[in-house]
């Protein structure tokens, strides 16, 4: 936040927010790639993450919260060795 | 405005001073010598004499962050405590200042353990004079009652919690006469409550003391080091209101008398002020050039008004309640010391550690130190130093 300290005369108070705001990624280094064809929809991923990072909707994984997930990789290596949808790659390439 | 004329002890006194103030929440724990403080207090809640959630709690800790959590929501909150309450209460202190929360905290000083003991020394506060509180102590039951109203005004001004001591036993136990000032003359002088307190009930939702990190933490730390310089600009005014609501003159931040031309000059904090002017005029009348001086707000540490007061002198004699066991003295001669260190002609320092545990101070005591003259160093007066032991 970096504020200059002059503006912070009140104290520690900020705007109430819950953690859904909170953009809590900035330190993943290894970022899971879902690959939806190879998926067959078994929910540990979503069971397993820690951050409740991976999305689902009506039984079936939709998509990976970027902006929650911490890249820990606990979705890829509880991913069914036989679907294996999941890849970690690192932070920044393609 | 005319005051009554009333017989009290320290205790009373604070706990008609909180009535008057009014405070929305009191969140305490009873601790010999501030016990009276609290009971006479909830006696008023109970009579319906005062609109106040009162909280009885199961420790200082907790009566403390009750007294965090009130304040937080916007209420104007008082609490009281001593010794062994006040280290307990630690942790949530520094959590009160962090938060800017102006909650008003009466001390009845009080040695702390071990050995167990319950009379007066300024061992407790002292213990908690870094964690962010303003400090002043009382030296008398008028002024304990004076400038716990005083605390609330700069407390809520300051945007800082205010510690209000007064010397166990002999302030907190001691029935003198008070002048006590008419309700609606207190309710002019403080208004209702926090001027513009947060508000977790109702408005705009906010997070109070989220997490600071590396990147943040060290300006709300500089920040709260900037709130504390202000307090005795604010203090100043403090009194002038106060002057005006009351028709008391009250100090600041240092009393002092006599220092212009003196050689010797002393220096002390709490009720033992009586007894310290009155040796600095003895010693005047025996030809002795003696100045007094009290530190009335330790916190923050009236440096400059004590190098003007002490500048002209050849000895200070600091006379401390507490002691840091660091081998360089009591906490006020520390710092004492070193206000004085700016100056280029430097009196010498007497750190003279007294009245532990509640150990009276004798008028003998004090000529016979301003008689024989300070020699510097750290003294404990009183205390018999070891004989040598012959061989048998």
């Amino acid at each position: 936040m970096a504020a200059r300290w002059q503006a912070l005369d009140r104290g520690p108070v900020i705007p109430a927010r819950s953690s859904v705001s909170y953009r809590t990624w900035d330190w993943r280094q290894l970022r899971p790639v879902l690959d939806l064809d190879r998926c067959v929809h078994c929910m540990l991923c979503w069971l397993y993450c820690p951050d409740s990072a991976i999305r689902a909707r009506g039984g079936r994984v939709v998509e990976v919260d970027y902006e929650h997930c911490k890249g820990c990789g606990v979705c890829a290596a509880v991913c069914p060795p036989r679907a294996s949808a999941i890849r970690m790659v690192p932070e920044g390439a393609p | 405005m005319t005051a009554r004329r009333v017989g009290l002890t320290g205790n009373e006194a604070v706990a008609l001073a909180w009535k008057q103030i009014r405070p929305h929440v009191v969140a305490a724990y009873p601790i010999t010598p501030a016990t009276q403080i609290v009971e006479r207090f909830s006696a008023y809640v109970a009579e319906g004499e005062v609109d106040t959630e009162f909280v009885p709690v199961e420790s200082e800790h907790s009566a403390l962050s009750a007294c965090v959590g009130a304040a937080a929501a916007g209420a104007r909150v008082v609490t009281a405590t001593a010794s062994q309450g006040l280290a307990l209460m630690h942790e949530i202190l520094y959590v009160a200042s962090g938060l800017r929360l102006p909650i008003v905290l009466n001390v009845a000083n009080r040695a702390l353990s071990a050995p167990i003991n319950i009379h007066g020394d300024h061992s407790d506060t002292m213990g908690a004079r870094d964690a962010g509180w303003v400090q002043m102590y009382a030296r008398s039951v008028q002024d304990a009652y004076d400038r716990t109203l005083l605390a609330v005004w700069v407390a809520e001004r300051a945007r800082l919690p205010v510690m209000v001591c007064l010397d166990g036993f002999t302030l907190t136990h001691s029935l003198e006469p008070v002048e006590v000032y008419p309700d609606e003359a207190v309710r002019a002088f403080l208004g209702e409550g926090p001027l513009d307190g947060y508000t977790l009930v109702g408005g705009e939702p906010i997070t109070v003391g989220p997490l600071a990190l590396p990147d943040s933490y060290m300006e709300f730390r500089r920040a709260l080091a900037a709130a504390m310089e202000r307090v005795p600009e604010i203090l100043a005014e403090g009194v002038r209101e106060f002057r005006t609501h009351f028709g008391r003159d009250l100090p600041s931040v240092v009393e002092a008398r006599g220092t212009e031309d003196a050689e010797v000059a002393l220096v002390v904090l709490g009720s033992y002020a009586d007894s310290v002017e009155q040796a600095a005029l003895r010693a005047r009348v025996r030809g002795q050039r003696a100045g007094f001086v009290r530190v009335v707000t330790f916190r923050p540490f009236p440096a400059a008004e004590l190098r003007r007061a002490l500048g002209a002198a050849r000895e200070v004699v600091v006379l401390d309640r507490a002691d840091t066991l660091s081998g360089l003295g009591g906490p006020l001669g520390v710092e004492v010391r070193a206000a004085l260190y700016e100056l280029e002609n430097r009196p010498r320092v007497t750190d003279v550690i007294f009245g532990l545990g509640g150990r009276e101070l004798r008028d003998q005591e004090l000529d016979a130190l301003l008689r024989d003259g300070p020699r510097g160093g750290v003294v404990y007066l009183g205390v018999e130093e070891p004989h040598v032991l012959e061989p048998a």
